[in-house]
């Protein structure tokens, strides 16, 4: 595992309001493009982890934020890595066509901080990071990748939630 | 004005080449290779280059060019690339960059996607100008590095199937600043453009494929128009 020269990882936890359950059929085009985006993550330049629920090939079916809100989170060598994977890779094309699938989020739906290198990032501290950010806007404690710290700015957050 | 000095740098005809070079390349260029294709004299291309680099229309660094390290392996060799910094230069003063910003913050926050698309998709189409789709990819190229794509023609490298193998990539995007501020909203907005500007059911298509360093799009042959 290739860390910064901080010793520091970048989690990044995202939130999505499904417009209609999964079952649905106007959702097919969606649920048909988890497993190839997922394993295009697994093998993308500067993945470290992401949240997999027990027994099952993604996060999807933990329901942490409400009954309809699926969440992602994942954790990165760095904020170059996860922005060329989640917007210069295959996943831009599910991204651009979000309004078929996602309800609009008035509030920020993304949040990015730094942990130690090694630290699994949990459900609890990755929502709290995102509260944080509703609440008080980007911080070095939780910030988003157009107002971003970088892990020496961090350093006092790293692990405290 | 720092800008207006860097432009002005280009003016020179042999320096404005060798710029050109450089940027069509897409990797680090040395300066034997530059005068070549410039077809002028190794020190005039240093000089220029040099001059390039100094106004930071290039980034200039040292490497040895035969791939050898150590003892024995010779001199490292200035070479040259594009600097990634944009230059625009608007008299009166105009800034439209503010402007984009906005409106792509305002629309990202309403959510405004599918509209967008729609008049980037009419926008392109009216950009090609009448109902005929493009004709093939040497028009379609014509009409995207007219409007600054710095399109390239990649043969064979993506799976061997044949006639559907060869893609058109995009090394420039125009709205690169923007589009890397609110991504999904701005590269579906240049995918509809260029749909538009190819047409809809001709030889080539536009498909979104994202990677680094590129625009997100690139053009293929239609499946359906292989006859």
């Amino acid at each position: 595992m290739t860390t910064t020269p901080h010793g520091a990882h970048l989690a990044e936890l995202n939130v999505v309001t499904l417009r209609r359950p999964f079952d649905d059929p106007s959702m097919a085009s969606f649920v048909e493009q988890l497993n190839p985006i997922n394993a295009a993550a697994d093998s993308a330049p500067g993945f470290v982890w992401r949240l997999v629920e027990e027994g099952s090939a993604d996060a999807t079916g933990l329901r942490p934020a409400g009954e309809d809100v699926v969440v992602n989170l994942s954790v990165w060598e760095t904020q170059e890595a996860l922005w060329d994977f989640t917007y210069r890779s295959g996943h831009l094309e599910v991204l651009r066509r979000r309004r078929e699938w996602f309800a609009r989020h008035v509030e920020a739906h993304l949040v990015l901080w730094w942990i130690p290198a090694g630290h699994v990032p949990s459900v609890d501290e990755a929502l709290a990071r995102l509260a944080a950010l509703r609440a008080d806007g980007p911080s070095p404690r939780a910030f988003t990748f157009s107002s971003s710290y970088t892990a020496a700015e961090a350093a006092h957050h790293l692990s405290a939630v | 004005m720092e800008n207006i000095d860097a432009i002005a740098a280009l003016q020179d005809p042999v320096r404005r080449r060798l710029y050109e070079y450089v940027a069509a390349q897409g990797r680090e260029v040395g300066r034997n290779e530059a005068a070549e294709a410039a077809g002028v004299a190794r020190t005039l291309a240093a000089h220029h280059l040099d001059k390039l680099a100094e106004v930071g229309l290039l980034d200039s660094g040292s490497r040895r060019l035969t791939g050898r390290s150590g003892p024995g392996a010779g001199r490292p060799a200035k070479v040259y690339t594009r600097a990634a910094g944009e230059r625009s230069v608007s008299l009166p003063a105009r800034d439209y960059r503010t402007a984009a910003e906005l409106l792509a913050e305002a629309a990202e926050e309403a959510g405004l996607d599918t509209g967008l698309f729609a008049s980037a998709r009419r926008r392109g189409e009216a950009l090609r100008g009448g109902a005929v789709p493009c004709g093939g990819f040497e028009e379609a190229m014509e009409l995207l590095a007219a409007r600054g794509y710095e399109p390239r023609l990649e043969t064979g490298a993506e799976e061997a199937t044949g006639a559907g193998s060869r893609v058109v990539r995009l090394r420039n995007c125009p709205f690169h600043a923007v589009a890397e501020r609110f991504p999904p909203l701005v590269c579906g907005m240049n995918l509809a453009l260029l749909e538009g500007l190819v047409g809809k059911d001709g030889p080539v298509r536009a498909r979104m494929d994202a990677r680094p360093g590129e625009c997100c799009v690139v053009l293929e042959e239609s499946k359906n128009n292989e006859d």
